[in-house]
């Protein structure tokens, strides 16, 4: 069993393969995605994924307009912001959107992983927290 | 240039000068000239009808007495006695002379009856002529005299009547006439001889002499007119000037003489004011000239200083400007494949913790090798990351800032930085300055760079660093002053050039100073740095204050 289900979103092929092979050798199950609106399609499919690594810029449809998507048809997966550059505004803005955190480009691996965990720590307990209360109204109707 | 001004204004002044100069030379000459003539005329006139009154004086004696009566000497006698009661001692003796030159009678104070004249130039005249005014000559008695003589004829015998002039009374007459210190006048003979002896006086510059009166008579007869004048140069060198008129129908010339200095005295003076002006005024023309184009030279020199700054700065902006498009595309395209190239290395690692690679005996070559790569795939990162924030162009979140607090926030974040440098830290900030519109985050890259400037300037040694704000115009300036190595000057305009960097490699990408000086520029300020070698660094920040609306 894996850490966690993560989908990996970047346009840079190279990259997306090495950092999913890495990541995969930390117990992280990776699927990976190369553009905006794919990345939507498989979060469809997928309905095991629960962190988004997703990456700013892209061509297209970028990182951010791809993260308001994802939170507005997927509001429970967790969103990790990659960004290459130092604009840090728009990883702030990624974070008003409701991402999780973000990470600068190239990042650390064990950070990402961390972050990774934590993300997923967070959907799940939020998801316990929804089947919990979901329980508990079964279980005040049975009453 | 110099002698441009020089003399485009000299010309003019030497013209007028030396016309205005010319022109009064000229008339005043003229007029001393006329007033010469005239002078001269009227004591030739005198002169000679002093001559012709003495001439008529004895012809009415000789015509009254007759020549028989004359011969009695007591009769000539009586007459000279009558003559001198009339006009004073002017008639010395009176003679009586025969047609053969014998003096038949004579009174006077000489003893000079029978003299014989028969050979006497005067006597040889007044045979062919009816009168005679001789030269003046010393004669039987040795003194200077002249004759006056008339020639009568009785019973068919000629007969001379003649007298002699009182030498000194005829010479203080031509001698009565002086002007100035130095005029003089005399009387010439056909031979050029003195007639009169000129008075000495004694700032008279000498008598004239007798080289320069010989050739008067030539240069006096060539002339025409009643009054002929000339200038003269004498063997010292001294210019006379010499009026001469002729007399006793042109035997006699009454010459007068005035040396042209004193002639022109006054000619003199306006020649010396004229000079003494003219050197005044090329004195101050030099003056202005040359002081004119000093200041022309030194304004232009700063004239040209400014515009250099000028330039410098807009082609410091451009340059930026340049620079940073391109170190963003740069930094963009780089980013990504670094990025991949360190992620490739890190599954690399992470596939060498297999333990199929634990026995290869590189095993620690290769995890070396990758960390390196790793690390250096990081320094690439931080200077991407730099380069992009340096040309970062979206606005961050503006917002008016008390910039006092800013400053002291600073502080606090470096706290640990200056504390381990052994850094004192100093503030002097102004109570009650302006709000300034700015980034906070954008104020912390600017004013940290500038503080980990400050504190690596100062080294291990340690040092002060202070921070001071104060309001200037219509700017907040803060200034960041260290006691550190100080900037060459050398280095002191490439500082804020993006890559220009003093520090070893791999301790400063040389992109601080530029991001400041992005950041300060788009804010619309400025930053100002002045520093010393060895003394220390003071970066001065230029905010412009927040309208107030």
């Amino acid at each position: 069993m894996s850490l966690a289900k993560v989908l990996f979103v970047d346009d840079e092929v190279p990259f997306v393969e090495a950092l999913s092979k890495r990541l995969a050798k930390r117990d992280l199950d990776v699927i990976p995605a190369y553009r905006g609106d794919e990345a939507l399609k498989q979060l469809a499919v997928q309905t095991a994924v629960e962190v988004v690594i997703l990456d700013v810029k892209m061509p297209g449809m970028d990182g951010i307009e791809t993260l308001r998507e994802m939170k507005k048809k997927f509001p429970l997966v967790e969103v990790i912001m990659l960004t290459g550059h130092a604009t840090v505004e728009s990883a702030i803005e990624g974070m008003k959107l409701g991402a999780f955190d973000y990470l600068m480009k190239p990042c650390e691996i064990d950070q990402l992983v961390s972050k990774v965990k934590a993300a997923a720590a967070k959907k799940r307990q939020h998801e316990e927290k929804i089947m919990q209360a979901r329980l508990k109204e079964i279980t005040l109707r049975r009453v | 240039m110099l002698l441009i001004i020089i003399s485009v204004s000299m010309v003019p002044m030497i013209v007028v000068s030396s016309t205005l100069y010319l022109q009064f030379r000229h008339s005043y000459r003229e007029k001393v000239n006329d007033h010469l003539s005239e002078l001269v005329l009227k004591h030739k006139q005198n002169i000679d009808n002093f001559l012709q009154e003495r001439l008529t004086d004895i012809r009415l004696m000789a015509a009254r007495n007759g020549y028989e009566r004359l011969k009695d000497e007591v009769l000539l006698k009586r007459n000279l006695e009558l003559l001198q009661q009339e006009y004073g001692s002017v008639f010395v003796d009176l003679g009586v002379v025969d047609a053969d030159g014998r003096q038949e009678a004579y009174a006077g104070p000489f003893k000079l009856a029978r003299a014989d004249y028969a050979d006497a130039d005067w006597f040889k005249q007044a045979l062919k002529h009816d009168q005679v005014i001789s030269d003046v000559f010393l004669g039987l008695r040795g003194l200077p005299h002249f004759i006056v003589a008339v020639h009568s004829v009785e019973n068919g015998r000629p007969w001379i009547l003649r007298a002699t002039i009182d030498f000194v009374y005829f010479n203080n007459l031509v001698d009565n006439i002086r002007i100035g210190s130095t005029g003089m006048a005399f009387i010439l003979n056909r031979e050029g001889k003195l007639q009169t002896t000129p008075g000495a006086r004694p700032s008279m510059s000498g008598a004239p002499e007798s080289a320069v009166l010989q050739g008067l008579w030539s240069v006096m007869s060539a002339g025409t007119g009643d009054v002929r004048i000339v200038l003269r140069e004498d063997s010292r060198g001294v210019e006379n000037i010499y009026a001469g008129a002729f007399l006793k129908s042109g035997n006699w010339l009454l010459i007068y003489q005035q040396s042209a200095e004193d002639a022109f005295a006054d000619l003199h003076w306006s020649f010396m004011i004229t000079t003494l002006i003219m050197a005044v005024g090329m004195a101050s023309i030099f003056f202005m000239a040359f002081t004119l184009s000093r200041m022309m030279v030194i304004r232009t020199a700063r004239a040209d200083e400014e515009k250099k700054l000028m330039n410098q700065k807009m082609v410091e902006t451009g340059k930026l400007a340049s620079i940073g498009e391109l170190a963003a595309g740069v930094a963009h395209e780089i980013n990504n494949p670094v990025a991949i190239m360190v992620e490739e290395a890190g599954w690399m690692g992470d596939l060498l913790a297999e333990a199929e690679f634990q026995e290869s005996k590189n095993l620690a070559e290769f995890q070396r090798a990758l960390a390196q790569i790793q690390t250096q795939g990081r320094r690439c990162k931080d200077i991407t990351h730099k380069l992009l924030s340096f040309a970062r162009k979206t606005a961050a979140t503006v917002q008016e800032v008390q910039i006092n607090l800013l400053i002291e926030e600073l502080i606090a974040i470096s706290a640990q930085r200056t504390k381990f440098s052994m850094v004192e830290v100093r503030t002097e900030l102004s109570e009650g300055l302006p709000m300034v519109r700015v980034s906070i985050s954008e104020m912390q890259q600017v004013f940290l760079n500038l503080i980990n400037n400050a504190i690596d300037a100062m080294g291990n040694k340690g040092g002060r660093l202070t921070l001071s704000t104060r309001a200037h115009n219509e700017f907040v300036v803060i200034d960041v002053a260290d006691t550190g190595s100080g900037i060459p000057a050398a280095n002191l305009n490439r500082i804020f050039d993006p890559f220009f960097s003093t520090k070893a490699v791999g301790k400063g990408a040389g992109l601080g100073l530029s991001i400041c000086y992005g950041i300060i520029h788009k804010l619309g300020g400025r930053i100002e740095v002045e520093s010393t070698v060895d003394v220390g660094t003071r970066f001065s920040v230029y905010i412009p204050a927040a309208q107030g609306d």
